[in-house]
């Protein structure tokens, strides 16, 4: 079982002569452990895809499956308990709360599905260790960088048992350094299991992921192949002399 | 890349064998760039000959022969580190020849064939940031090395891109011919021997 499907998947907005098809018969599949990047100018639809993924928005059309159950009919309030228990988000501006300390920004999710505040704690705590952040557990978002910001949100995005990880522009806002180090998390993420959909105009970031699909005017126009390994970069191709 | 200034800058460091220059050229290349021993002997014959680096042993075989850098090799290596490379003049660019010409084919879909090297360029970037997956194996020269390959290619897609957003908006805009046109294009001299 996929973690993600997207079937045929459309999203129309307006009507009549106003109407604009944001994103075609999209065709996704994401597995457990897999990191895919969405690449794409701006207004290619990148943003719309990531949104449904993550059963935020209702698609016009087409199948939307997540760890084997189908969002399609799927009560608003069976809806809000997937989202919670099995999809994370990260976003560009990093969207934490500010009146809350990291921790509490991170054991929130939890706490919002019922999980007692003690549990709740530990299970964010761990989290936020497992991204080298336990020093900053106590710390505002305003006392902290734009790197550790970022941090902090991927810890909320993985926190308990989520195997869905959806980031749009994750690294947006931050220098080549951090940007680097929220990809390696993330595919940290990935090698425990998580299956992330990155989407992305950067060819820096995308290129951390397994599969690169390539988005224009709403459709799936392309995708990489399955790189050969790396080692061939580095086989005996001597440097001419100069 | 100039094997010779590398090789000066490690017998800066003090002298050494052939067998010692070409481990330490790899090494600190982060083992991106492979050299054969050939290379590293040929390259120290010249520099000799040049009075850039000496040897006090007199043997025939080079491979027996320790190295050291001259003053003059020191002043070389000076001299080189702060010459800029020549950027001034744009470099042929196949890439962006064979961009130019597909745009004024009119049985050629220029969206495809720029689509066909963005996606080459995107796996050759996996490639090469799959190499930096393992932090533990990520020393310092194999980092930088790896970046600025990535950065390079990464240049190339920014380009890709641009120039599909160029060509689209061209595409939907009415059409001027260059006699048409009634200002002046700037003369960009090419290394390819392309004169308009």
């Amino acid at each position: 079982m996929s973690t993600l499907e997207l079937h045929q998947v459309s999203k129309v907005y307006g009507l009549g002569d106003n109407e604009v098809d944001a994103i075609t018969d999209i065709e996704l599949v994401v597995d457990r452990g897999s990191l895919v990047a969405i690449m794409g100018p701006s207004g290619s639809g990148k943003s719309t895809l990531l949104t449904i993924a993550g059963s935020l928005e209702e698609p016009t059309s087409g199948d939307v499956i997540i760890n084997g159950a189908r969002l399609n009919g799927m009560s608003r309030n069976d809806k809000a308990r997937l989202r919670r228990r099995s999809v994370g988000y990260v976003f560009q501006d990093f969207n934490l709360l500010p009146g809350l300390t990291a921790a509490e920004n991170v054991s929130l999710p939890l706490e919002l599905d019922g999980l007692a505040m003690k549990k709740a704690r530990v299970k964010g705590m761990a989290a936020l260790d497992g991204l080298g952040l336990a020093d900053r557990a106590d710390s505002f978002p305003d006392q902290l960088s734009g790197g550790e910001r970022q941090r902090v949100a991927i810890a909320r995005a993985v926190v308990g048992e989520r195997s869905l990880l959806l980031a749009d522009e994750p690294s947006g806002a931050l220098d080549s350094a951090n940007g680097e180090s929220v990809m390696r998390m993330i595919l940290n993420a990935c090698h425990g299991g998580v299956a992330a959909v990155v989407v992305t105009h950067d060819a820096k970031l995308a290129s951390w992921a397994d599969r690169v699909v390539f988005l224009r005017d709403g459709k799936a126009v392309d995708e990489t192949l399955t790189p050969p390994s790396p080692e061939e970069l580095l086989n005996p191709d001597v440097v001419n002399p100069s | 890349m100039s094997i010779r200034h590398s090789l000066l800058a490690l017998l800066s460091e003090g002298p050494k064998y052939g067998f010692q220059l070409r481990q330490e050229f790899e090494t600190s290349t982060g083992e991106v760039w492979l050299l054969n021993v050939g290379q590293v002997y040929t390259t120290l014959q010249r520099l000799e000959r040049d009075g850039l680096a000496a040897s006090d042993d007199v043997e025939e075989d080079e491979r027996q022969r320790n190295f050291r850098i001259t003053e003059k090799g020191g002043e070389e290596l000076s001299r080189w580190l702060r010459t800029p490379p020549d950027l001034s003049e744009p470099p042929r660019d196949e890439l962006v020849m064979k961009v130019l010409v597909a745009s004024r084919l009119a049985n050629v879909d220029v969206f495809e064939v720029i689509q066909v090297h963005r996606r080459y360029i995107v796996q050759l970037m996996q490639q090469w940031t799959r190499l930096k997956e393992d932090e533990a194996r990520l020393d310092l020269a194999f980092a930088l090395a790896v970046d600025a390959e990535l950065f390079r290619l990464d240049s190339v897609i920014r380009w890709l891109d641009a120039a599909d957003g160029r060509l689209r908006r061209a595409s939907s805009e009415p059409t001027v011919s260059p006699q048409q046109s009634t200002v002046s294009r700037p003369r960009i001299r090419r290394r390819t021997g392309a004169h308009r």
